[in-house]
């Protein structure tokens, strides 16, 4: 009796592990051999530039770093930048998903309208963004703002930390309006109308019957754009450059121009290093939240 | 009809008072020319970044940067010109080869492991699906160094092939993740009535579960296809010009000698249409997955 | 052709012991219905007859061969699912032959054995249908059917019937049990409802917390419980419960005073039993009778629920609630107090372990089984 149970527990074992090994055993390689390279190369001498310099380093490229002002700089607006655009993005896209409930003619074209942004590559919106939106002398915003009889503002140069918040949100705006969209035509009408019957109006509504009902949706917004948000590159890469200065340089940044302008691949890992760590903080709360609605 | 007639006045008597003077027909009518103007208002101000560089690859490079203005003789010799700079196809066929490609092969590792975690569920299995998660949350600027490094040793640095593989090993968790939920909405009885019937799991997997499940796979495929297509951190970094996809050859528009707005435009036109047009038609089921079960 | 026994059968998950070593016996051709309040473990232990769930220990046998290595295609088995499980994106006729399609049966042998199972099931106006466009009656013929196809050994039903509604379900039942007769095949039914398993059994098992309660005919459970749950859960309405004290008991009975003080002698085995023992009396609403004259038990009607051919009683005791199903005619109404009374071979008597105390004597019926009541109309037309 017990070798049939052991017998069985094997087979059922060995089913699940080998169907599940090639993704399981790739995400593994992806993850843990790059990570102890970039761990091993940020305790290394490793400049592409100075070959010969080579050696042990211990924990000095972590010195340099922590030293750099750059870096503190560079992790303020990271998380500047991530939240900002999260709340943007959500508070915004709830008003919208409760707009786009509501019957109006035209209302399946103006949904297709709105979400738009969300296929358009970054590259793309935001070169749209830089050359033809905020351009200083050709750009709409500023045109916009002549014809008001307004001083046309150098959006690049005066508010770039702002600019590039407004491009991200622009993209990550109909995402999020997606799925709390989807989240809210899943909510019951019947609840809305024994609320109704109840005596609550349309603020009521929001705030006790849909907004709680949102609740797991908008944590999944929250999780799915933090994922990307953190590593916002081609947006910076193609519009300021990490500039002026660094009012711009988020962490992913300012690895790249550390690895790949200034070809120092110690001090580019440790900061790969102090990245991982950064995002895994951030994941632990995030996987928890997660966990929470697979539970459910 | 004479009860219909004598019941109506009570009905009405029972209603609460309106406020003198102000029809309930007009207030209703305001209220839904109000929210249609609101509505396509938004819609139209979050598209009209789009709508304007449309607008602008059909413009003379003069006009593109003139003021802006809605009305110009529309021409098409932007778009000439982007196709006769052989380079625009080139990189267009490297984003599809390698989009279609990587989300292959990620629908490939992806199916099984998704199946044994939607069917054969372990107490391992949450913690599976969360790690693989997590794998995502680490920046890809935290292991950019080896990888460049690596793919620099082995020959893979901006090549197809490469890419191909970043992009699979990128997007696997997401599909997984995607595949799972779609596969645990099955009801399981279906394939144990399969099982019964005598399905082996590869007949199961064939016959049973590909069929019912066909919506749900071609939606995460077609975001796997949407988040390479428009990926810009590694095709950025890893690639020059061989292999250099759609994102890297826009991004080339950045710099200062690339101020042609108008081909710009059409060749940004020509990068999104067909990704843009694919999301439009299937936002509604893409959503769903990306919810992770927690919107049904 | 097939018979099954169940040999000390167990199933865990983790720490949660589902079915707690279950022993039966299952003859050719019997139909048997695995009953039980929801969680009980009926459907996880057709499913482990099934081969769908393995079990953790004990031995399962089919025809008198072990079972538990054993795939469930290959165990000669079918099963009509709860939800039907009909493949949506396939017609009915390739549904039904879908595990003909599996053995590589070829067309026009599955065709034939496909239109076979659909003359029994006048399914034959259906076949090119998709299962979208069945009404659900119509679905569970097709689950049916698709079981009839293989030409099992035994069918397995996991609740087939809770899908449809009131008045469907009553036709199927009896469509079941016409199959039954028509198929000569051993059935193993499970239901959480108690009007299907005594309408349909051979044999019932009845099912509490993964432990077989008892096992028996329709009849016997009825009239001879062996435990305060199986005569609680056999019988519509509930069984009713009263506490009452043991003040004799000899060879003949056991004599208990009643709530109103009266004393009644119940025929069951308690010997032993000292005076003043407190025990539980069953008796069931249909076996009240009203009786203003002499009935030694009293209350208040607190509800009165009249279904023309009969009316139903809520009464309400000092310590207790009781129901009664009275005659359709009578005249009471809510509120007013009545007398009423019982006969003492209809009562049972429970320990406060809930165990029966055994009846003296057995009822007439008790043994009696379907193929029985067939032989006993054939003798007394001969």
């Amino acid at each position: 009796m017990t070798k049939t149970r052991a017998a069985g527990r094997t087979v059922g074992g060995l089913r699940t592990l080998s169907l599940q090994a090639p993704a399981v055993t790739l995400l593994l390689l992806w993850m843990i051999v790059p990570l102890a390279m970039t761990v091993w190369f940020s305790l290394q001498r490793y400049n592409l530039l100075m070959p010969e310099m080579t050696g042990f380093a211990g924990l000095e490229n972590y010195r340099y770093l922590f030293t750099d002002p750059a870096l503190w700089t560079a992790m303020g607006n990271t998380l500047l930048l991530v939240g900002s655009v999260l709340a943007i993005t959500v508070v915004g896209g709830t008003l919208l998903a409760v707009l786009f409930q509501q019957e109006f003619p035209g209302r399946g074209v103006a949904r297709v309208l709105a979400i738009s942004p969300f296929f358009v590559m970054p590259t793309v919106s935001a070169l749209v963004w830089k050359n033809m939106m905020m351009h200083p002398s050709n750009g709409v915003l500023s045109w916009l703002a002549e014809s008001f009889g307004l001083p046309a503002v150098d959006w690049f140069s005066s508010l770039p930390l702002t600019s590039i918040i407004i491009i991200v949100s622009w993209q990550w705006l109909p995402f999020a309006l997606l799925i709390l969209l989807t989240a809210i035509q899943s909510l019951d009408d019947d609840q809305v109308e024994a609320a109704r019957m109840d005596g609550a109006g349309p603020v009521a509504i929001f705030f006790f019957i849909t907004l709680p009902h949102l609740k797991r949706a908008i944590s999944v917004v929250i999780m799915i754009e933090m994922i990307f948000l953190l590593t916002i590159f081609a947006e910076i890469f193609v519009t300021t450059s990490g500039g002026p200065g660094l009012a711009t340089t988020n962490l992913a940044f300012l690895i790249y121009i550390q690895a790949l302008l200034d070809f120092d691949v110690g001090m580019a890992s440790a900061g790969g290093v102090v990245a991982v760590i950064l995002a895994n903080i951030v994941a632990i709360f995030l996987v928890r939240m997660v966990a929470k609605n697979l539970e459910s | 009809m004479t009860t219909a007639k004598t019941k109506f006045p009570a009905t009405a008597e029972r209603m609460p008072p309106q406020a003198a003077g102000v029809s309930p027909l007009r207030s209703a009518f305001a209220r839904r020319l109000g929210l249609t103007a609101l509505g396509w208002a938004i819609a139209c101000l979050i598209f009209f970044p789009i709508f304007w560089m449309v607008l602008t690859g059909f413009k003379t490079e003069s006009a593109a940067i003139a003021d802006p203005s809605l009305i110009f003789s529309p021409t098409l010799e932007s778009y000439i010109a982007v196709q006769e700079r052989a380079g625009y196809f080139k990189f267009a066929m490297n984003s599809v080869v390698v989009a279609f490609g990587s989300t292959l092969a990620a629908l490939l590792i992806a199916i099984p492991s998704a199946y044994s975690m939607a069917f054969l569920p372990t107490r391992r299995t949450k913690g599976t699906l969360l790690w693989m998660l997590s794998t995502k949350m680490l920046p890809p600027v935290g292991v950019l160094v080896p990888i460049y490094l690596l793919f620099r040793d082995v020959g893979l640095l901006d090549t197809r092939t490469g890419l191909t593989i970043v992009y699979t090993l990128m997007n696997l968790p997401i599909v997984v993740w995607m595949l799972y939920t779609f596969f645990k909405d099955l009801p399981k009885d279906i394939l144990e009535a399969g099982r019964m019937d005598g399905a082996s799991t590869l007949q199961e997997v064939c016959f049973l579960l590909l069929p019912l499940t066909l919506p749900g796979i071609a939606s995460t495929g077609l975001l796997s296809v949407i988040l390479s297509w428009n990926e810009a951190f590694w095709s950025l970094n890893l690639t020059s010009s061989k292999a250099a996809p759609l994102t890297a050859y826009i991004a080339s528009f950045s710099s200062p000698e690339g101020l042609f707005w108008a081909k710009l435009s059409a060749a940004s036109t020509m990068a999104i249409a067909p990704i843009l047009v694919f999301g439009w038609l299937t936002q509604k089921q893409m959503v769903r997955g990306l919810t992770f079960g927690a919107v049904k | 052709m097939a018979t099954l026994q169940l040999d000390r059968v167990t199933k865990s998950f983790g720490d949660t012991h589902v079915i707690q070593g279950v022993d039966l016996e299952v003859d050719d051709k019997e139909f048997v219905v695995f009953v039980g309040p929801s969680g009980c473990g009926k459907s996880t232990l057709l499913r482990m007859i099934a081969g769908l769930e393995s079990a953790t220990s004990g031995d399962i046998l089919i025809d008198g061969q072990r079972m538990n290595d054993i795939g469930p295609a290959d165990r000669g088995l079918a099963m009509v699912f709860q939800s039907y499980a009909l493949y949506p994106h396939m017609t009915v006729e390739d549904n039904m032959g879908f595990s003909l399609r599996l053995a590589g049966v070829d067309k026009p042998a599955r065709r034939e054995k496909v239109r076979e199972a659909a003359r029994i099931l006048q399914l034959e106006p259906l076949l090119d249908r998709k299962p979208k466009a069945l009404s659900g009656g119509q679905r569970q013929r097709v689950a049916i059917g698709r079981a009839i196809v293989r030409n099992p050994g035994i069918f397995l039903f996991d609740e087939p019937l809770s899908n449809l509604d009131a008045a469907l379900r009553v036709q199927m039942r009896i469509e079941l049990a016409r199959l039954h007769e028509e198929l000569d095949a051993t059935m193993i039914y499970v239901t959480h409802d108690q009007i299907e398993a005594m309408t349909m059994a051979d044999k019932i098992v009845v099912l509490q917390g993964g432990v077989v309660e008892q096992v028996g005919s329709p009849m016997e459970l009825y009239h001879h419980p062996c435990n305060r749950f199986v005569a609680g859960f056999i019988g519509s309405p509930k069984m009713n419960f009263l506490p009452v004290q043991v003040v004799e008991a000899d060879a003949d009975g056991v004599g208990v005073r009643l709530p109103g003080g009266d004393v009644t002698r119940v025929p069951v085995a308690g010997e032993k039993l000292s005076p003043g023992t407190p025990l539980e009396l069953g008796i069931r609403p249909e076996h009240l009778v009203l009786d203003e004259a002499q009935g030694p038990l009293s209350g208040e009607i607190q509800v009165l629920e009249r279904l023309g051919g009969q009316t139903s009683l809520y009464v309400r005791m000092d310590d207790a609630m009781v129901t009664l199903m009275a005659d359709g005619d009578i005249a009471h109404c809510v509120h007013d107090t009545v007398r009423f009374g019982f006969e003492s071979h209809r009562a049972h008597l429970f320990d406060a372990e809930g165990l029966a105390l055994p009846s003296l004597e057995k009822h007439p019926l008790a043994g009696l089984r379907r193929q029985d009541n067939r032989v006993a109309s054939d003798a007394n037309g001969a």
